[in-house]
């Protein structure tokens, strides 16, 4: 799960991770009163959307009066910011965050991942504050430098003061950095988290170091234990039918094709959208329905599927295992009749009680394409869209 | 004729009395598993399809001289159901539970580290040798004897993998499904090892999907030490960066992780990749002729 930088900022702060003073706001008013509040006589406005970019695409401008503040976030708030981690249909602007301005030294990064080689958290640094860490990755490996941190001792002082050095911090700011460092870990475990990222991490000019900004994920597996971090959900950042999909225990990706798919498990559901594909059709979305599915979790589903209106042709793929095909098939059709079918429907069953099933779909009174296997299925599907 | 389980297995259930437990307690009986014991604290003493019920895994092992556990217990409890088990001695540790945290098995596998265990899983389907000994939640009519060992992230994609093998007649010694989150037990690698070293398997079909790079690392060591032929398939060509599809695990992130660049380096170790899901089976077939 994503959450806003302010957000991430406030529990950097409840931990004593130093950020600059500020406010969100949610207007234009607010924005003012914000800065007006903070004081100064430099601010930053920073549109608030989970997506990486707002730079670049016109998201974050510095305002050195308070007619300059309200200037930007009436040009800000409301926008649909474009950028690479938004795709082409961009991302309304419904925050702003109002923060002091900070006289900048030096533009550093740090992260923390939970990193799946090393089987543990990861602490990352590099000198080049301000640039994305994949592209430092790639093109400067060597200005990367990692620690692995044990989960039984935490991250210790010595690794913090080895990546200080690293980073070319000297005198009082080597031991700020450490105290820094630790505390950003034990909100990153205490919190959950999946990745934790500072850029830029800035040293101001009075050798503080100060996150200028915070990006925070979260495991979703462990938002039952973090009450106050599933409180941060922004639902307006995310994909209504993903939602839909989630309160109902089911795995919902949107994508841009035409053929909806039904699957039982995540493999099986990535290897179904990929066999679309590869007889030259467009999945519409991935779905899996989970290996325990019943008669209401297919009839939700069939209602998400069913209401994209891209969706020309639906294609069920179930490997009966523990779940049975009779039943999976008494689920489907139940979910025809309640929600009624406008598009071709292909049903796969394969499994256990594979003819009971396949019975069940024959006998319905809707018009159910059979198929015989993965790729029988996929085949039709294309074929009744005319592709 | 098989690898980590077979008859000798004596198997416990961490989670018996629960209703996921206690199901699949008698789906594996029926598949003629030797289940010796279940464990749920606090219900030590009960009876379940036969089976001894234990308050912890240290008397399970007492008494019952277990071998193998799997676990089936909420998530809030794996991690610890894992470590108990683990403190117990029990040497093969399975754990079905999908939706562990996955900072809770970043503890447990540092904590698991020296104790001499193999871990397989969470989120994931068990392990199974078919005719002797089925562990974990899989079909087992699907499955038949044979010689060809079948490690996998996936659980119904793996299904999928077997009936086809099934169909063509080709029978399987081991079935590993390793699970599909980012932070496991058993890998790729320790997977392919322990086919490569089985006397009774002749080749190896490998699942993998998006994010990570499991599959690359196994495809490395595949090409340097693996004399058995090797069919592959990677899920998720289709499937968009930055998105989590289902498994915790399965994300493309900063542009790493992508099918292209596993079906790349499993090609360059000389494994045979179908490019679609349903030519597993026939990829395979063509390699043991």
């Amino acid at each position: 799960m994503n959450i806003h930088e302010y957000q991430a900022k406030m529990i950097f702060r409840d931990y004593g991770v130093t950020v600059p003073e500020g406010k969100p706001a949610f207007s234009v008013d607010e924005a003012v009163e914000a800065a007006k509040a903070i004081g100064g006589e430099l601010w930053v406005i920073k549109a608030q959307i989970h997506a990486g970019g707002r730079g670049k695409a016109g998201g974050v401008k510095l305002a050195r009066t308070i007619d300059e503040v309200r200037e930007h976030a009436e040009d800000i708030l409301g926008k649909t910011l474009v950028t690479h981690q938004t795709g082409p249909e961009g991302q309304l602007v419904r925050r702003l965050y109002v923060e002091s301005g900070v006289d900048i030294d030096r533009e550093l990064y740090l992260g923390l991942v939970v990193d799946r080689e090393n089987d543990g958290v990861v602490l990352m640094a590099s000198t080049e504050g301000g640039v994305e860490i994949e592209t430092v990755a790639e093109e400067t490996p060597e200005k990367i430098h990692k620690v692995v941190i044990d989960p039984l001792t935490g991250l210790a002082d010595f690794q913090a003061r080895q990546i200080a050095f690293a980073l070319g911090l000297e005198g009082k700011t080597v031991f700020q950095a450490v105290k820094f460092m630790k505390l950003l870990y034990a909100s990153f475990v205490e919190k959950d988290a999946s990745t934790a990222e500072i850029n830029p991490l800035v040293v101001t000019t009075g050798g503080e170091l100060i996150a200028l900004d915070a990006k925070m994920n979260f495991d979703d597996n462990a938002l039952y234990r973090q009450p106050a971090v599933e409180e941060f959900r922004d639902e307006s950042e995310e994909d209504p039918a993903e939602l839909a999909a989630k309160a109902h225990g089911l795995s919902y990706v949107n994508l841009d094709g035409n053929i909806g798919c039904m699957v039982n498990g995540a493999g099986l559901a990535m290897g179904t959208m990929d066999i679309i594909k590869h007889y030259g059709g467009e999945p519409a979305n991935f779905l899996d329905v989970g290996g325990g599915a019943d008669a209401e979790t297919v009839t939700e589903a069939f209602k998400i599927i069913t209401g994209d209106e891209r969706v020309e042709c639906i294609f069920i793929n179930i490997f009966g295992g523990i779940m049975k095909c009779d039943v999976i098939a008494e689920g489907v059709v139940a979910a025809v009749e309640e929600v009624g079918l406008k598009v071709p429907l292909v049903v796969r069953l394969a499994g256990t009680n594979v003819e009971a099933g396949r019975r069940i779909l024959q006998e319905s009174p809707f018009d159910i394409v059979s198929a015989e296997s993965m790729a029988d299925g996929a085949k039709k599907a294309i074929e009744l869209i005319g592709g | 004729m098989s690898v980590l389980v077979d008859k000798s297995t004596r198997l416990i259930v961490q989670g018996i009395t629960g209703s996921t437990g206690g199901f699949h307690t008698k789906q594996m009986l029926e598949y003629g598993t030797n289940i010796v014991g279940g464990v749920t604290p606090g219900k030590g003493g009960q009876t379940i399809h036969g089976v001894p019920v234990f308050n912890t895994v240290r008397e399970a092992v007492e008494e019952t001289g277990c071998n193998a556990t799997v676990i089936y217990v909420p998530p809030p409890f794996a991690a610890d159901a894992m470590m108990e088990a683990a403190e117990a001695g029990v040497e093969l540790i399975v754990t079905i539970t999908e939706g562990v945290p996955v900072q809770d098995m970043v503890t447990v596998n540092r904590y698991v580290a020296d104790k001499g265990v193999t871990m397989i899983g969470p989120n994931c389907p068990g392990v199974i040798t078919p005719g002797a000994c089925k562990i974990g939640i899989m079909p087992g009519h699907i499955h038949k004897e044979g010689r060809v060992g079948v490690v996998s992230r996936s659980g119904t994609l793996t299904y999928e993998a077997v009936g086809q093998l099934t169909a063509l007649d080709i029978g399987q010694s081991t079935c590993i499904g390793i699970g599909g989150d980012p932070i496991n037990g058993m890998d790729f690698i320790t997977a392919l090892e322990l086919f490569e070293n089985d006397p009774d398997t002749d080749a190896v079909v490998m699942i993998g999907e998006i994010g990570g790079t499991a599959e690359e690392e196994a495809a490395a060591w595949v090409k340097a030490n693996m004399s058995k032929p090797v069919a592959g398939f990677i899920a998720g060509r289709t499937a968009p960066p930055g998105k989590r599809m289902g498994h915790a695990g399965a994300i493309i992130s900063g542009g790493t992780g992508t099918a292209e660049e596993k079906i790349a380096a499993m090609q360059k170790a000389g494994i045979s990749v179908a490019l679609s899901p349903a030519d597993i089976g026939t990829t395979l077939q063509g390699l043991l002729k």
